[in-house]
C-alpha cells in the first residue's frame, strides 16, 4: 500500500525528516508516535502533498507509483486522505456543498459519473447516521461554529464518504473528550478492511486503545527510532519520549 | 456657449429632453459654467486622489442619439418576476423592449423625457433637490448635458412588492459616444419599492457615462436599491448618487462591480430623520486592468440615525480598486450607531488596493466603528479543500466565494441575493464545476 524510503523533507529551508523509512501493508494500521516538534505533521502533510513541504530525498510509493510529483487533489483522487489535526474554517461555504463538490471531483477524476443532488444527499445522510451526527452539521458553514468534537467529527465524515484506501490522521485526537474520541475510533475502525490502511498520527497511547494498530512507529528527529508491536505504545505511554529524545542529540 | 472639452462638436444640433422649458435651460447654463469652472476630476481633489478620468483625456466622445440606441437586442438581462422594466441601449430608452403596463395607480415610473412633458413641474420639484451640490464636476456636466435618465415615483403609502427593473446595455455602437443620464427618485411616506439595476456592456464600442441619482425616501418609506455593473472593457462608468432617507425611513443598496475599464461610484447618504437607517454594501470583484472605485459620504445629521456599510473586494490581474468611505456625524446626532467595513482580497501580487475608511464625530454619545482589511486567499484553507481531491482552480473559487458571502449577506431581499450571487459565479474562471447550490449560499 504504502512505502516510504529513506525519505528527507524540508520547510522553508530546514530539513525535518531526514531519512524516515516505513512500509505499510493493505489492511494495516498503523501508529506513528512521537514527541513535539519530532516531524510527525511534517510527515502527513508531506503524504498529502502541500505547498512549501519538500521532498529533498527518497521516495513515498504508494499502490506502486511515486507519490511526489503528484497535486494533492491528484492525491486525495486516488485514495489518501488526510484528516487535519486543526481543521479550516470556511465561512459561507455549505458543508454538504463541500463534500458534494469533494466527492464528485475525486469521481471525475476517476472517470467516474458525478452523484446528483439526490443521490449524494441520499449517500450522505446515511454516513452522517451511521456517524450519530445532525442533519444541521451539513447545512453549516465548513467547520464554522463548530466545536472542537465537531470539527473532528467532520473530519471522520468526510472520510466516510470518501472511503479513502490510505487514511491519514494527524492528531486527531487532540483535544477530544471520551465521548468524541469514541466517535472518532469507531469511524475509523468502520473503514478498516483488508484493502484499506491507515496511518494514525498521535501523541498519546489513549487514541490506541479504540484504534488497536498493527504497529506502533517512534518517529524522533525525523526518523523512525524504533518499531513495535501495540504493547509498544503502552511503554512510551510508561516511560515517555525521553530515551529517543537522548538518542539522536 | 462653449464646447466640454473632451466632447467632439456634432454637426446636427440634437434635441434634448426639456429643450423648450426655461427653468431647466437655466440648469443647463449653471451646470455647464460650473463644469467649466470646475473641469474633470484630477487627483489633486482629495475625493479623486486615486482615480483619474484618463479616458477623458484622450476619447472624442459624442453624445449618443436615438439611433445609437436602435440596434438590434437579443438578451435581456432580468432578476426574473419584476413589476416593470425600462430599458436603455447605448443611453436612449427603447420604448419597445420596456414594459410599464403594470404599475399601480399613481407609480411613476419611465423616462425623463416623457416626464418633463406630461409632469415638468414634478421634475422641477425633484431635479437638483437631493442633489444640491455646486462642487461636483461630474454632477455639473450631468447636469449641463442631462440627455435621458428615469423617474420613480412611489406616492404615499404604496407597497410594491415585485422589484422594479432598470437595464442599461452599452457598447454598441461604431464610435465613441457619451450619455448623461439623470434619474428622480422618490419614494413617499410609508411607501416601499424595489430597484434593481443592470449595467452591461456588450460590443467594443467606447462609452461614457455620466448618471446622477437622486432619491429621497420619506418618513417610514423602505427603498431598497441594487446594482450590477457589468459595463464593458470600453466602459467609463461614472455615477454620482445622492440619497436623503427622513424619519423612520430606510435605504439599502448593494453595488457589485464585475466589469468596466474605469468604473466609479460615488454615494452621498444624508439620514435627515430621526430613526433613518442606511445599509450601504457591495463587492467588486475586477482582473485585467480594471480599476474600480467606490467612495462614499453617509451624513448622520441628526439624533437615533444608524448606517452599516459592508464591501467586499477580489483583485485578480493587475486590476486596481479604490475604497473611500466616510461617515460624518454631525454635532447634534446622539445616539448615532455607524459601522463600516472593507476587505479585499489580493490574488496577485500586481493587483493594488487603495482604502480610506474615514469617521468624523462631533457628537459625544455615539457608537461608530470602521475596519479595512487586506488579504491573500488562505492557503492552509486551499490545501484543505484540495486535500478533499477539489481541483486548485475549483478551490480557489471557492474561497473566493466564501470570502464574498458575508457581504451578500446584507442584502435583505433574497431573489436579489441568489441573483447577485449568480453574478459572481459567473464572474468566476471555469464556473462550470460549481454545484447548483452555490446559489443558495448567501
Amino acid at each position: 500500500m504504502l512505502e516510504i524510503k529513506d525519505l528527507h523533507a524540508s520547510v522553508g529551508g530546514t530539513e525535518i525528516l531526514k531519512g524516515l523509512t516505513l512500509t505499510i501493508e493493505p489492511g494495516e494500521v498503523h501508529a506513528i508516535m512521537g514527541p513535539n516538534g519530532s516531524g510527525k505533521s511534517t510527515l502527513s502533510y508531506v503524504l498529502a502533498g502541500r505547498d512549501g513541504y519538500e521532498v529533498t530525498g527518497g521516495r513515498i510509493i504508494y499502490e506502486g507509483e511515486d507519490l511526489t510529483d503528484l497535486d494533492p487533489e491528484e492525491r486525495a483522487a486516488k485514495g489518501v486522505f488526510l484528516a487535519f489535526q486543526y481543521p479550516v474554517e470556511i465561512p459561507g461555504v455549505p458543508n454538504s456543498t463541500f463534500l458534494k463538490e469533494s466527492v464528485n471531483a475525486v469521481r471525475r477524476y476517476n472517470g467516474e459519473d458525478e452523484l446528483d443532488a439526490i443521490k449524494f444527499m441520499k449517500m450522505l445522510r446515511g454516513k452522517t447516521k451511521e456517524l450519530g451526527m445532525s442533519d444541521d452539521m451539513l447545512k453549516r458553514a465548513v467547520n464554522v461554529g463548530f466545536s472542537g468534537g465537531e470539527k473532528k467529527r467532520n473530519e471522520v465524515l468526510q472520510m466516510a464518504v470518501l472511503e479513502p484506501k490510505l487514511a491519514i490522521l494527524d492528531e486527531t485526537d487532540s483535544g477530544l473528550d471520551i465521548d468524541a474520541l469514541k466517535i472518532v475510533a469507531d469511524g475509523v475502525n468502520a473503514l478498516r478492511s483488508p484493502e484499506r490502511s491507515s496511518l494514525v498520527i498521535t501523541h498519546y497511547q489513549r487514541l490506541l486503545d479504540y484504534i488497536v494498530p498493527d504497529k506502533v512507529h517512534v518517529l524522533a528527529h525525523g526518523k523512525i527510532q524504533r518499531t513495535g508491536g501495540k504493547e509498544l505504545a503502552l511503554e512510551l505511554e510508561k516511560n515517555g519520549y525521553a530515551d529517543f529524545v537522548g538518542e539522536a542529540a | 456657449m462653449s464646447v466640454i472639452p473632451f466632447m467632439a462638436a456634432t454637426d446636427t444640433a440634437r434635441a434634448l429632453p426639456g429643450d423648450d422649458i426655461p427653468w431647466l435651460q437655466a440648469r443647463r447654463e449653471s451646470g455647464r459654467s460650473r463644469f467649466d469652472k470646475l473641469g474633470i476630476p484630477t487627483p489633486k481633489l482629495e475625493n479623486w486622489k486615486f482615480t483619474r478620468l484618463r479616458p477623458l483625456d484622450n476619447t472624442q466622445y459624442t453624445p449618443a442619439t436615438d439611433k445609437d440606441g436602435q440596434v438590434e437586442i437579443s438578451k435581456i438581462p432580468s432578476i426574473g418576476n419584476t413589476q416593470a422594466r425600462l430599458v436603455f441601449v447605448n443611453g436612449r430608452l427603447r420604448d419597445d423592449l420596456s414594459d410599464v403596463s403594470d404599475l399601480p395607480t399613481g407609480v411613476r415610473f419611465g423616462s425623463i423625457d416623457a416626464a418633463l412633458k406630461s409632469d415638468a413641474d414634478w421634475v422641477q420639484e425633484h431635479l437638483g433637490k437631493v442633489a444640491d451640490d455646486a462642487d461636483e464636476a461630474m454632477v455639473s456636466l450631468n447636469e449641463a448635458m442631462l440627455d435621458s435618465g428615469f423617474v420613480l415615483h412611489v406616492p404615499k403609502g404604496v407597497v410594491l412588492t415585485r422589484p422594479l427593473e432598470v437595464i442599461y446595455i452599452g457598447g454598441l455602437t461604431d464610435g465613441a459616444v457619451a450619455y448623461f443620464p439623470r434619474n428622480l427618485i422618490a419614494i413617499e411616506e410609508g411607501a416601499q419599492a424595489t430597484l434593481f439595476k443592470h449595467h452591461e456592456g456588450r460590443g467594443v464600442g467606447e462609452y461614457f457615462a455620466n448618471a446622477v441619482t437622486e432619491v429621497s425616501v420619506a418618513q417610514g418609506a423602505i427603498f431598497k436599491h441594487y446594482k450590477v455593473q457589468a459595463e464593458s472593457l470600453y466602459a467609463t462608468h461614472v455615477t454620482t448618487l445622492y440619497a436623503d432617507v427622513g424619519r423612520d425611513a430606510t435605504y439599502e443598496s448593494f453595488n457589485l462591480s464585475i466589469g468596466g475599464l474605469l468604473s466609479r461610484s460615488d454615494l452621498k447618504i444624508n439620514l435627515s430623520g430621526q430613526g433613518a437607517h442606511a445599509a450601504v454594501n457591495g463587492a467588486y470583484l475586477m482582473r485585467g486592468k480594471e480599476h474600480c472605485d467606490n467612495t462614499s459620504l453617509i451624513d448622520m445629521s441628526v439624533p437615533n440615525t444608524t448606517c452599516k456599510q459592508v464591501y467586499k473586494g477580489v483583485l485578480d490581474d493587475e486590476s486596481r480598486a479604490v475604497f473611500q468611505g466616510k461617515i460624518h456625524v454631525a454635532r447634534d446626532a446622539q445616539k448615532a450607531d455607524g459601522r463600516m467595513l472593507c476587505k479585499t482580497l489580493l490574488l496577485t501580487n500586481d493587483a493594488e488596493i487603495d482604502v480610506k475608511p474615514e469617521l468624523e464625530i462631533y457628537a459625544d454619545d455615539v457608537q461608530c466603528a470602521h475596519g479595512a482589511t487586506t488579504g491573500q486567499l488562505d492557503k492552509t484553507a486551499l490545501f484543505y479543500l484540495r486535500s478533499r481531491g477539489i481541483p486548485e482552480a475549483l478551490a480557489r473559487n471557492m474561497l473566493v466565494q466564501s470570502f464574498i458571502g458575508d457581504a451578500l449577506l446584507e442584502i435583505t431581499d433574497e431573489t436579489v441575493r441568489s441573483a447577485l450571487s449568480d453574478r459572481i459565479v459567473r464572474w468566476l474562471p471555469a464556473h462550470c464545476y460549481l454545484a447548483e447550490e452555490w446559489k443558495e449560499i448567501a
